[in-house]
């Protein structure tokens, strides 16, 4: 594929996150922009399409095909255990705290394939309060929400997520967690009996709960300032006084509205507590 | 976007850290092009690079958060695990996409990045290294008239990136590490 012009392109693009919002109901528009032009030439090469018009066509007859575009434009690549310093802090200095209340809730924003919800399960389950945590899992994608519902994982991943639940703090047998089959794992069900699904879309929903700890790694950084500056206000909303927000390890509160009224727990691993 | 806004990008691999600290010592703290520097590491590496870089130059080193904005006098450093990605506006956003050529950050998809933004107010430089990372980039900038500029294969420890893009970019610069930092001083505006 070659795009002759990318100042038509950009704007061929702006017109379908304008029809894919009144068609899907998906709104793009607060999605920044280097990366979804990056995400639909990828997905346009992947799919021997030569143009968004012949992306159009597809996208507005075939619901099938939509949701395939959406879980790539979305992007859902994650690991268990990503960034294993990221959970030890989490084990060490946040979980303590969190167990000091009788009852904990967790938000997983944006929870992809599941592997971030398992990794966060795990911790939980080692410190003794997955009893008594409840998880809500959401995604704007459903059919990612499907496979995390499933945690069923390719067997090829397994070394590097072992050496990262080990260099995270990792206490037991990590093979103790999940069963071999065909190339793939299953990760036990147990983890997730106390999780709650759902769809939730971080550019247009609102507040559903209070929580304790919301976890929401790598995915702001698809978003623009604005929609950041959104999703800030929407969790600020959501966590009760003192409770803990954890983001990607390059993701920062310092340019929101919000900062003031967080601490930064952890600098190197991004995890800040509201203040009032 | 302001026409006279210049970008310098710099990518390297293996042998890169050693060749880009080369280029970049010297540059004042005032200079008046930002710069972007990729370099493949070792993946979940905590960010050592950016003391690194921070106690050898004149310039700010910086290490990359999401939106972080595009300023003068200072150097951008990729963080570890991430593709860093150019906006209109002149901030970064980060991305945690797939790996490009084996590697994220990739150089080519910031290098593509800086060829949609900045176009032929591009500079980019592509230093040593055994990946053949940089290559497509470096051609997408050259062809938006962008400057490219490939490390002298004779004299990078290892010639297998440089040698990439100069066999699939028939207009592109050769030259050593000094006569780079040479060139980019005299892009330097008082």
């Amino acid at each position: 594929m070659k795009l002759e012009n990318e100042e038509l392109f950009e704007q061929e693009v702006e017109a379908l996150i304008k029809e894919i919002h009144t068609q899907y109901g998906y709104d793009f528009s607060g999605y920044a922009r280097a990366s979804v032009y990056r995400r639909i030439k990828r997905f346009l090469g992947q799919k021997h399409l030569q143009s968004i018009e012949d992306l159009r066509k597809f996208l507005f007859t075939d619901s099938f095909f939509f949701e395939n575009f959406l879980q790539e434009i979305t992007v859902n690549v994650t690991e268990m255990f990503r960034d294993p310093t990221f959970y030890k802090s989490l084990r060490e200095n946040v979980l303590p705290i969190l167990s000091t209340y009788p009852f904990i809730k967790i938000w997983d924003a944006g929870c992809s394939t599941g592997e971030e919800l398992f990794s966060l399960a795990i911790l939980l389950e080692e410190e003794g309060l997955l009893g008594r945590s409840k998880i809500y899992a959401t995604d704007i994608n459903q059919k990612v929400l499907r496979q995390a519902k499933e945690g069923i994982f390719s067997a090829s991943n397994m070394a590097g997520y072992t050496a990262s639940y080990y260099a995270a703090g990792g206490k037991r047998d990590f093979a103790d967690y999940y069963t071999s089959n065909y190339g793939n794992v299953k990760f036990n069900s147990s983890l997730i009996k106390n999780v709650v699904f759902y769809p939730h879309n971080l550019a247009t929903d609102t507040s559903f709960n209070e929580f304790h700890l919301i976890v929401c790694r790598n995915v702001l950084i698809y978003f623009n300032r604005e929609l950041q500056e959104r999703v800030y206000r929407l969790f600020d909303e959501s966590l009760v006084s003192l409770g803990y927000l954890a983001l990607g390890k390059k993701e920062t509160l310092s340019m929101s509205g919000i900062s003031n009224s967080y601490d930064l727990v952890d600098k190197n691993n991004r995890i800040y507590r509201k203040t009032n | 976007m302001d026409s006279s806004s210049k970008l310098i990008v710099i990518g390297g691999s293996w042998g890169g850290i050693q060749a880009s600290m080369k280029i970049l010592q010297g540059l004042p703290a005032d200079f008046s092009i930002p710069i972007v520097l990729v370099l493949h590491r070792l993946r979940n590496q905590e960010g050592s690079l950016q003391e690194l870089f921070e106690k050898k130059l004149t310039l700010k080193a910086i290490e990359i958060d999401d939106k972080t904005p595009i300023e003068s006098g200072h150097v951008y450093i990729a963080p570890a695990n991430y593709h860093v990605l150019l906006e209109k506006d002149h901030t970064f956003s980060l991305d945690d996409s797939e790996l490009e050529n084996y590697s994220r950050p990739s150089i080519d998809v910031t290098f593509t990045s800086a060829a949609d933004v900045f176009g032929k107010n591009t500079v980019a430089v592509l230093l040593s290294g055994a990946s053949r990372d940089g290559s497509s980039g470096l051609k997408a900038i050259f062809e938006k008239r962008g400057m490219v500029i490939a490390q002298d294969p004779a004299e990078a420890e290892v010639a297998t990136m440089p040698l990439a893009a100069i066999n699939s970019i028939p207009g592109c610069s050769i030259m050593n590490v000094e006569r780079i930092h040479a060139y980019l001083l005299s892009l330097h505006e008082h």
